[in-house]
């Protein structure tokens, strides 16, 4: 076999990127396979990766991790370009947004577990609002308004304990990602 | 091969050692999220409730809750109409028209309505307007 002559000239944070958006990849699959009542509602089981991701290596990185995600995500699972990747691009990009200024909230008093509380409101109003001015308007969103909050308090709730564990447990990263 | 090593991550927060999982903010927060939930659910479930809408004239002469059993009497042209709610259903029992088209309609379903229209009384059994789960 003759050796690639192609070769790519990664970074280490290309590497570590990678690495990253690769579980939350694998979680975002994972939770495809879990049967759900509710079109709408998933635990987004992903987000803990951008939350840890963000603790760890800063805002840029999470962004990276969270859109390369969102992208990859959506080509494994045949959704590319489909009303459910523009409303999770919708969501994501919101989110972010709103981490980008909670992140700033003095650590002292506010943890994971708000920013994830946030970012989840942020997500699920994101989408909604996409929604109700591109996918279905004049259907009256608003009456499911309560049910899809409750769903992203109680999403949001988890997650950000996730991460918290993630990060008490796991106070040294891996730092290779070969 | 060579394994490059990454210079260590810095974090941007003193990400967790020092204070407790959950701090003051985060319950804070969690509480407000979940009251703003209560509330708006509270609110919602009110207004999904069916009521009637009863007009004369084309005009609204009165709401209803569907919920409260009772007998509105109202004065048209040619009499008094009376409308009965009883149970969650509406219906006009009496009506002074001629030909009785809407006593004979009987209970009104949900989304429907009933018009006497010598008396110009109308009915209207306002469900719970649309929503996506409509779609």
């Amino acid at each position: 076999m003759t050796p690639s002559t192609i070769e790519l000239l990664t970074s280490a944070e290309d590497r570590r990127i990678a690495g990253l958006a690769a579980a939350a990849i694998g979680l975002t699959l994972a939770e495809a396979a879990i049967p759900l009542p509710i079109p709408g509602i998933k635990p987004g089981l992903a987000n803990i990766v951008t939350l840890v991701v963000l603790y760890r290596y800063g805002w840029r990185t999470a962004a990276w991790v969270a859109g390369l995600r969102i992208v990859a995500g959506a080509l494994a699972l045949g959704q590319f370009l489909t009303p459910a990747f523009m409303l999770s691009l919708a969501g994501g990009a919101t989110s972010l947004a709103v981490l980008a200024a909670a992140m700033h909230l003095p650590p002292r008093w506010f943890g994971p577990v708000a920013l994830s509380l946030l970012a989840a409101f942020a997500h699920i109003g994101a989408q909604l609002w996409v929604v109700d001015v591109w996918l279905l308007p004049g259907a009256s969103i608003l009456g499911l308004l309560p049910l899809f909050l409750a769903a992203a308090w109680i999403t949001g709730l988890a997650n950000g304990l996730a991460t918290g564990y993630l990060l008490k447990s796991n106070p040294q990263p891996e730092e290779d990602f070969p | 091969m060579k394994v490059l090593r990454v210079p260590s991550a810095r974090p941007i927060h003193p990400a967790s050692s020092g204070y407790p999982s959950l701090r003051l903010g985060d319950w804070l927060l969690a509480g407000i999220g979940l009251v703003l939930i209560v509330a708006l659910w509270m609110r919602q479930s009110g207004s999904l409730d069916g009521h009637v809408i009863i007009r004369l004239n084309g005009q609204i002469f009165q709401q209803a809750s569907l919920r409260l059993n009772r007998d509105i009497e109202v004065l048209g042209p040619l009499g008094v109409s009376r409308i009965e709610i009883r149970a969650g259903r509406v219906r006009i029992a009496a009506d002074p028209s001629p030909r009785q088209l809407c006593v004979r309609q009987g209970w009104i379903p949900p989304g429907g309505a009933a018009v006497c229209l010598p008396n110009r009384v109308s009915v209207e059994n306002a469900a719970a307007g649309y929503d996506t789960l409509n779609y």
